[in-house]
């Protein structure tokens, strides 16, 4: 329940961790002042102000901005810090209003972190004042209460700030406005301003405290052979304790600082008509995380049409037998054509049925698969088909997608509406492409399958390195036998890899013991908080280990150290992909079955072995295939190949 | 305009205009009866839990409740579990809203039951009603209120079923007992 509460009147605080969010309508500033329980300000550092952000507890946005969200943490002030006020003003010299009379009453409320409205005001009264102190939040006893206050100053920033007992206000309000005016003239030139928590979050994910990391939900039922595509989870933001950072106050998810731009509109639908499906028709704040949840939601659409569809078959399948049953028992249909009768009703009644489960299907089906047909070729690269044209104009990206595109998924109801498998990015779990003939009822021989596989790995590994910014990601290969020369040779000789495939006991013993290394020094680096420690030569950007032909060169305690990658690397940015007969390395007993279900399996060829995370339904799983005689991959590799030699795009 | 319902009483849900009804919910509120005696700040929550059972010709064949929130089919979808009721001013507590047009050919009736998880029986329970809203304008189409409960814990409340080639809802009001909808299978039947 909001308080809504007028000039002078006061509200208890619940909680200490506070939003507070502004509206006026027209570009303000926003600020805060600290006084101790004198009511006097000690200075120009207990003043929080675009000019100088942040202060212990207290965070206000750094523009002129009609709409305003300041961060509060009344249990970290500064000591002696008995009061927060809050205060707006209009900026000075930009040709906007001069007075708050000339602009919409401001609109201030308090919030809970999960912005819920603890107490509102709104400043009616103000007239000729170009600067008002909006709210304090005060301390009474051990608890805090917020007062309305609404005092507005005709002489602006200056007379406000003198008036809480600052003696170099002029100076101080000067540097506000002058700060304002410079974050207004960036506005203009710059495109739209980039979040500074967002670069904030990547950076810290490229150091691996990893805010921005999507939690990985409970996997059920993860044995094969259906394996959950596992859903995109909401990001918990895993604050490490004690690490000495300040304190991120926004969410790791979402952007406060431009609004996204709106969403294609559909265009308006006949009458008893579905509106024509329009690429991009989902919630997010980029056009990017609003294909990927539009790519999402087509999937659980299609997931629970197929569902409603079996589900009636089966009970009208159910039904008829029944009744089929009920005639046989019946004597009086051995009398007769009775008993013929009954049966035609019984078949005349499932066919019914599910001629009507049908028809729904058929109306659903047709709407996703228009909307796949425009989803598609908006996809950008890393989403994309190979055979999008997207991939044809291919520049290395600024920065990491949100998704890659593993394959395509489809039900047997329709094998040709496909829906793009994404999962997030950075990955969450290896890959084992499977180059085994388990499960598969394809007519490959197995040597044709190792190659299938071989190839899936290579197209998966270049999308990987075409996703990445130059430099951000790093491809190494175990191919400890030289079989899988003349398939690695794409990567070899895009020169993507910065060394060439390991080969031998003694190459494999080398490349597990470095990557290991590498994983437990930005663990313990993370676990102690001391990411800065790292040596200046570790590579911290991701990487990714191909091994082929395993067990082929492993020794036992080379096994030991890849079980140990899979488990603990993705947590660091180290990922597997194995490329690897099951059956190979069946000397190892059980010993290995941990490892193959930690690794999400992938087939080189289509096998319904997956399942979707909401009813279950088996999945063909359809690797990427780049269009036979298309020379996309080789130019996509060339052009990351080029970008990482110059380190630009 | 609201009707509200008595037991047993069946309304058609179509729109004042005549059109036929496509999305509603199920809503259903509680507060919990003040107590009496030494200790009243101390709480006591009360759990109510709605659910909602899919029969298809008097088969069972899917249920939505808290901890299966959407229907197979997605058709059927639960807001959340709510484990505290609320203040009693009239919201809605928890809710399943039900997209009629998606509902699965076969489906002819949604059985709705609401259950104490908590085990206080209704008299502890106050200003608790269940109600059914048109989702696509928030008019509230039917309301059943459950006060004056006697000693159960649970509640069969109404029922939605297929009547021509639209829908109709009737009000079930039925008491019985359990902790889930499980419990309450053989009670539901004979309302089939």
């Amino acid at each position: 329940m909001t308080a809504e509460l007028v000039r002078g009147q006061n509200h208890a605080l619940p909680g200490t961790r506070l939003e507070i969010r502004v509206s006026a309508g027209k570009p303000i500033v926003a600020g805060a002042t600290l006084s101790d329980e004198g009511r006097a300000v000690r200075g120009t550092s207990w003043v929080a102000h675009p000019g100088a952000p942040t202060l212990p507890g207290l965070e206000v946005s750094q523009q002129a901005a009609a709409d305003h969200r300041l961060a509060v943490d009344l249990d970290a002030l500064p000591d002696g810090a008995h009061q927060v006020n809050v205060m707006l003003a209009l900026p000075v010299g930009v040709g906007g209003p001069v007075t708050f009379g000339a602009v919409a009453a401001p609109f201030v409320a308090v919030t809970g972190l999960d912005g819920t409205e603890i107490a509102s005001y709104t400043i009616t009264d103000l007239s000729a004042e170009s600067a008002v102190v909006a709210l304090e939040l005060y301390r009474r006893g051990d608890a805090w209460k917020v007062r309305a206050v609404g005092q507005g100053y005709a002489g602006g920033l200056a007379d406000l700030l003198a008036d809480q007992g600052l003696t170099d206000a002029r100076e101080l309000a000067g540097a506000i406005n002058e700060a304002v005016a410079r974050g207004l003239a960036r506005s203009v030139a710059a495109p739209p301003p980039r979040p500074a928590d967002e670069a904030r979050v990547r950076a810290a994910a490229q150091g691996h405290t990893a805010p921005g990391q999507p939690a990985t939900p409970p996997d059920p039922a993860a044995e094969p052979p259906a394996q959950p595509v596992v859903p995109a989870a909401p990001a918990a933001p895993a604050q490490q304790p004690g690490d000495g950072g300040p304190v991120n106050y926004t969410h790791p998810r979402r952007q406060t600082a431009a609004p996204p731009p709106p969403p294609p509109a559909a265009s308006p639908a006949a009458p008893g008509q579905h509106p024509a499906p329009v690429a991009g028709d989902a919630t997010g704040w980029s056009l990017e995380e609003r294909l990927y949840n539009q790519v999402w939601g087509m999937f659980e659409d299609l997931a629970r049409t197929a569902a409603a569809y079996r589900s009636a078959v089966d009970f009208a399948d159910s039904r008829m037998e029944q009744e089929l049953d009920k005639v046989l028992s019946d004597p009086r249909s051995r009398i007769g054509d009775t008993g013929d009768t009954a049966r035609a009703a019984a078949r005349a009644r499932h066919g019914d049925l599910v001629d009507q489960a049908r028809a729904a299907l058929d109306r659903d089906l047709a709407q996703l698969a228009a909307e796949a047909e425009v989803v598609e070729p908006a996809l950008p690269v890393a989403f994309a088909d190979w055979s999008s044209p997207v991939w044809q104009g291919y520049r290395a990206p600024m920065e990491v997608p949100m998704a890659l595109r593993l394959g395509g998924l489809h039900l047997p109801e329709r094998p040709d509406l496909r829906i793009p498998m994404l999962v997030r990015l950075p990955l969450e779990r290896g890959l084992w492409i499977d180059s085994g003939r388990s499960g598969t009822d394809s007519l490959a021989d197995a040597d044709q399958l190792r190659r299938l596989a071989l190839d899936s790995a290579v197209t998966h590994a270049a999308r990987l390195l075409a996703s990445y910014p130059p430099g951000a990601f790093t491809v190494h290969v175990i191919d400890a036998a030289g079989t899988g020369r003349s398939a690695f040779a794409p990567l070899v000789t895009a020169g993507v890899l910065d060394e060439p495939p390991a080969t031998g006991a003694a190459g494999v013993t080398a490349m597990l013991k470095r990557l290991t290394q590498r994983v437990d020094l930005v663990q313990m680096a993370v676990r102690g908080g001391v990411a800065d420690a790292l040596p200046q030569d570790l590579d911290t950007g991701e990487q990714l280990l191909v091994v082929n032909d395993f067990p082929h060169g492993f020794d036992d305690r080379a096994v030991t150290r890849l079980r140990y990658l899979a488990d603990e690397g993705p947590a660091v940015g180290v990922h597997l992909m194995m490329v690897a007969d099951r059956e190979e390395a069946a000397e190892y007993g059980p010993l290995l079955d941990p490892l193959w279900r930690a690794l999400l399996r992938l087939t080189p060829v289509p096998e319904d072995h997956l399942a979707d995370p909401w009813v279950g339904h088996a999945w063909t799983y359809e690797p990427p295939a780049v269009p036979p005689g298309s020379q996309v991959l080789a130019h996509v590799l060339d052009r990351v190949g080029a970008a990482r030699r110059t380190g630009s795009r | 305009m609201t009707v509200n319902m008595t037991k047993g009483q069946a309304i058609s849900l179509q729109k004042n205009d005549g059109g036929a009804l496509t999305s509603v919910r199920m809503g259903l509120g509680w507060q919990a009866a003040p107590r009496r005696g030494l200790f009243g700040s101390r709480t006591r929550e009360i759990d109510l839990d709605a659910s909602a059972v899919l029969f298809a010709d008097k088969q069972p064949v899917d249920v939505v409740f808290f901890r299966h929130l959407i229907s197979d089919d997605g058709s059927v979808r639960h807001t959340g579990d709510n484990l505290v009721g609320g203040v009693g001013q009239g919201g809605d507590d928890e809710a399943i809203l039900v997209d009629l047009q998606r509902v699965p050919v076969h489906i002819d009736q949604i059985v709705f039951t609401v259950n104490s998880f908590t085990g206080q029986t209704f008299q502890e329970v106050q200003n608790a009603f269940c109600r059914l809203v048109d989702e696509t304008n928030g008019q509230e189409l039917a309301r059943y209120t459950l006060d004056g409960g006697g000693q159960y814990t649970a509640q069969i409340m109404a029922k939605v079923h297929r009547a021509g080639s639209g829908w109709q809802m009737t009000a079930l009001g039925n008491p019985a007992n359990g902790r889930t909808f499980q419990d309450l299978m053989p009670a539901i039947l004979p309302h089939l």
